[in-house]
């Protein structure tokens, strides 16, 4: 995740205990300027995983407010088109076979009719980025739950993670009791889930708060793994802790309930959603807004991220690099194709993300997804998209007279027409020429105009453009 | 079951992210949140103010292929011996107590109910009768033997940050300021680095290390060497080498753009430059390395492959000077940590004594350090968990020919050797040691690399 903005300092140590003061929200701007197929291709990748043939055109007739609340009220899941296989065309098996809850969770990206909510599912993994625990089918519950609750309430949805059998494995939560407490749950709680690193805690507040979150266990046996997970009085530590100054025989709620208010909370919550659509950081005036929005919606998230997606940042505002599940789904979204080879597990390693294995609980690192390696790796992703898609020298159909301008069209063209910079427009055009150019020969007429505009193809996919949203 | 993690180590991410606007320095971060360096200058302004500096010296072509060719080959003829370091971070806070078990301590076993070394296992730590090698880190026990590996039983700083981000962060840029944005080698390579040659500072993770984040100088970052390739699906011939000219092409022709485009611009250009300079070490179609290593290292894991592959770049003179990487394994033992421990030290061990031997077999081992750092140790008492949390003092290791192979500071005990807090006192000093590397294996000024590097005392390093 991205922290756009350093957020807003707290108050000492007493004033953090206070919820934070309910008042009027000032009103947040709303994008005003044109809303065409541009502003909405914006919208489809920042807000999911980029248009399918069709989408942009048809979101733009709903205009702006018609289409960020056509996407945060989505009709009905479904998903549409082939599902996925592996490249012998067996269905994937995302319970058992290494590498396809990957494979399962980028074909809903893919293909679903619900992008927010899916996108939102990803932001929720980054913020509360649990690795494999070794029982997949406890990953994907976790994720189950992450879409279930995409745009719901934020309390509720902190409350179930907390006692989310991933959750609890991934952080130690069944390995924290009353006579061997371990923090490790309780410092992310604070620091990387709800506050923001030494924003209204204490090093004593996370050993507090450690003793507040006692209480849970599971059981484990060959053949079932970890199961049976349950909060157990017995291992909870009933005693009184003081946590953010305040006293109290504190359970695993409460420890839910204090983070949501301290004050510190709904600065952090706000700004870090933000992060995940808008690359600058929000103005102070926009993180108090923001934050009024959320307290009186109760925790709801469904408006803020409505507000984030409708603010004039958003739409005229720079440009923001896709992350690279998103520039790997949108590969095949745009296209409408299906995913085929479980190829694209390995695939999107290289380009740097990998589901269900975020690098570390802060999961993905949203100001790096672009280095010489990872480019590398996005690069093999659109190859690999193009698969049985490339044109054969030894089609004798194909245009022997095309222009390098028709070319170059017709490759932007064919990924459902980008809006492609003047500087990227040009240098196709001067490769195109080149191409042809290099003709010296009667039968490389039709061959290198086939080369030509697979080539032409990869290079609209890896532009800087296309990378970019 | 596997031991968890509290992995919210390599917090590359999070706070980290804290986008500054391009060519505008960073935000004021809050205390105890620090970016990690290259952040802000990052992917947007840093690769872009990079472009920018490579711009002013080459004018507007700067960004082609060509250049940056140019560059790489003229910084390996002007000097072929340069020396190099090689930076192995162990990610998560290895616990040093394990690796060098203080079972001459008369606390040790108190502390340790569960995880203590069995009597008699291991080997004798020559410098420290209190101490006896890990079974596991058997081979660079070997190579200490050999003098080849400078111990640091202790290291760290005073008041150590127990959280993975901010201590890692401080190691990474060798200072403990939240505020940083660049790397303490990052900072020597945008000293004597060039303009034109991304191989100076080189990642090997997939991802760039933000102890090479510069704040000028390119450098680059790869998987390994022998995949870096850039296959287009029905297209060869002239055609490809134009498309793949291309591509480079149209990255440069954004490198000087702002935000987003002109950040993805400039790792196109780098990239395509890469791709050239690598070209020599990409795999064959099936799979095959286009070298061989004259040793044989640990099979079936990403930090020997990528070992093997450093030591035949620098046998090739690519002109590589600062090398980042981590080793595999898991360090952030917060459960069980038996588990995996012995795994994870044996592999790394075996790969840093396989490095060692192929640099030797190659005649470049005097050319070569390798510093092994972790962020922090872990609490000299286990938790309830057999497992250990995070701690203060850690462990270090420099490896090589050139090594003075021994120990610096001491293991200070696990009675007054512990702080308030039940963590073993650092007895050396991070950017002490980076410091003395900077001065006697780099010959060059640590004053203006480190902050305040006068008030650090030098141990004797290399010889």
């Amino acid at each position: 995740m991205r922290m756009s903005a350093a957020v807003p300092a707290t108050r000492p140590r007493s004033a953090a205990t206070r919820p934070a003061r309910r008042r009027a929200a000032p009103a947040l701007p709303v994008y005003s300027g044109p809303f065409g197929e541009a502003q909405a291709e914006r919208l489809l990748w920042r807000a999911g995983f980029g248009p399918r043939p069709g989408e942009a055109s048809a979101l733009a007739d709903k205009g702006l407010r018609g289409a960020v609340l056509s996407l945060t009220h989505p009709p009905r899941a479904r998903l549409e088109g082939p599902g996925p296989t592996d490249s012998k065309g067996r269905p994937i098996a995302p319970g058992d076979a290494w590498g396809h809850d990957h494979l399962w969770w980028l074909d809903r990206m893919v293909r679903t009719n619900q992008p927010l909510v899916e996108r939102m599912a990803l932001n929720w993994h980054d913020w509360f980025a649990t690795g494999d625990v070794g029982a997949t089918r406890l990953n994907l519950a976790q994720n189950s739950l992450m879409r279930r609750r995409a745009l719901g309430s934020f309390s509720a949805l902190l409350t179930d993670i907390t006692r989310d059998p991933a959750m609890l494995l991934w952080l130690s939560g069944t390995e924290n009791s009353r006579d061997a407490p371990n923090e490790n749950y309780a410092r992310e709680l604070m620091e990387l889930f709800t506050l923001g690193a030494a924003r209204g805690y204490t090093e004593n507040d996370v050993r507090q708060m450690a003793r507040a979150l006692t209480g849970f266990t599971n059981d484990w046996s060959r053949g079932v793994g970890p199961h049976r997970f349950r909060f157990e009085a017995k291992r909870h530590d009933g005693g009184v802790k003081r946590v953010f100054g305040r006293r109290g025989k504190f359970d695993w709620r409460d420890a839910c309930r204090l983070c949501l208010e301290n004050r510190a909370h709904p600065s952090y919550l706000v700004t870090k959603l933000w992060s995940y659509f808008v690359p600058t950081p929000p103005a102070p005036r926009t993180v108090s807004s923001l934050s009024a929005l959320y307290v009186h919606g109760r925790y709801e998230v469904r408006p803020v991220v409505e507000a984030i997606l409708m603010h004039p940042d958003l739409h005229e505002g720079p440009r923001l690099v896709k992350p690279a599940i998103v520039y790997v789904a949108g590969l095949l979204r745009t296209r409408g194709r299906p995913l085929t080879t479980e190829s694209w597990t390995w695939l999107s390693h290289l380009s740097g993300q990998m589901l269900f294995q975020p690098p570390n609980v802060a999961g993905w690192d949203e100001d790096r997804w672009l280095d010489t390696a990872t480019i590398c790796g996005r690069w093999k992703a659109a190859n690999t998209s193009l698969q049985d898609q490339e044109i054969d020298t030894g089609d004798q159909t194909y245009d022997v007279a095309e222009t390098p301008e028709a070319a170059v069209s017709s490759a932007i063209a064919f990924w459902g027409g980008p809006g492609i910079t003047p500087e990227t427009r040009g240098r196709l055009l001067a490769f195109s020429q080149r191409c042809a150019d290099g003709i010296e020969h009667r039968w490389q007429q039709r061959s290198y105009r086939v080369l030509r505009q697979n080539a032409l193809r990869m290079l609209v996919a890896t532009s800087p453009d296309f990378q970019t949203c | 079951m596997a031991h968890h993690h509290c992995r919210d180590f390599d917090r590359a991410a999070f706070l980290r992210g804290v986008a500054a606007e391009a060519g505008r320095g960073l935000p004021a971060v809050k205390p105890g949140t620090p970016l990690p360096a290259g952040t802000g200058l990052s992917r947007r302004s840093l690769l872009m103010r990079s472009a920018g500096m490579a711009m002013s010296i080459y004018g507007a072509s700067a960004l082609s292929p060509g250049a940056f060719e140019a560059g790489v080959a003229e910084a390996a003829a002007a000097s072929p011996n340069a020396p190099v370091l090689v930076s192995v971070f162990l990610e998560g806070g290895i616990d040093s107590m394990s690796v060098l078990a203080p079972t001459g301590d008369p606390k040790y076993r108190r502390l340790r109910p569960k995880l203590s070394l069995p009597d008699g296992a291991g080997s004798a730590f020559a410098e420290d009768d209190r101490l006896r090698w890990h079974p596991a880190a058997a081979s660079l026990a070997a190579l200490h033997g050999a003098g080849k590996v400078s111990v640091f039983p202790s290291i760290g700083y005073d008041h150590a940050d127990q959280s993975h981000f901010t201590s890692r962060h401080y190691w990474e840029v060798g200072q403990t300021n939240a505020n940083a944005a660049t790397g303490w080698l990052g900072r020597y390579l945008d000293r004597v680095g060039t303009g034109a040659n991304p191989l100076q500072g080189l990642s090997l993770d997939g991802s760039l290390s933000p102890a090479l984040a510069t704040a000028q100088a390119p450098v680059a970052a790869i998987e390994g060497p022998g995949s870096y390739e850039f296959w287009g699906r029905g297209v060869w011939g002239d055609v490809e080498e134009w498309m793949h000219e291309a591509f480079a092409d149209i990255g440069a022709a954004h490198a000087s753009s702002p935000g987003a485009l002109g950040a993805a611009g400039a790792v196109a250009a780098r990239a395509g430059q890469l791709r050239r300079d690598l070209l020599p070490f990409r795999d064959d179609a099936d799979g095959n390395k286009a070298y061989t290593s004259p040793v044989e290292y640990p099979a079936g894991d990403d930090f020997p492959e990528r070992l093997a592959g450093l030591a035949a770049m620098l046998a090739a003179g690519l002109p590589i000077r600062c090398v980042a990487l981590s080793a595999g394994g898991d360090w952030d033992t917060h459960d069980n940590q038996e588990e995996d421990f012995a795994d994870s030290l044996k592999l790394t061990a075996d790969s840093l004594a396989a490095f060692q031997s192929d640099l030797e077999a190659r005649g470049l081992a005097d050319r070569a350090l390798v510093l092994v750092w972790s962020e922090f140790g872990r609490r000299a008492e286990e938790n309830g968990s057999a497992g250990t949390d995070h701690g203060a003092g850690g462990t270090a290791f420099l490896i090589g020919t050139r090594a003075r192979g021994r120990m610096v500071g001491e293991f200070p005990g696990l009675g007054r050797g512990l702080d308030a807090e039940g963590n073993l006192r650092a007895t050396s000093d991070f950017r002490g040691v980076y410091s003395g590397l900077l001065e006697q294996w780099f010959a060059t000024d640590a004053a203006a690399i480190i902050p305040g590097a006068a008030g650090f005392a030098r141990p004797e390093l290399v010889r």
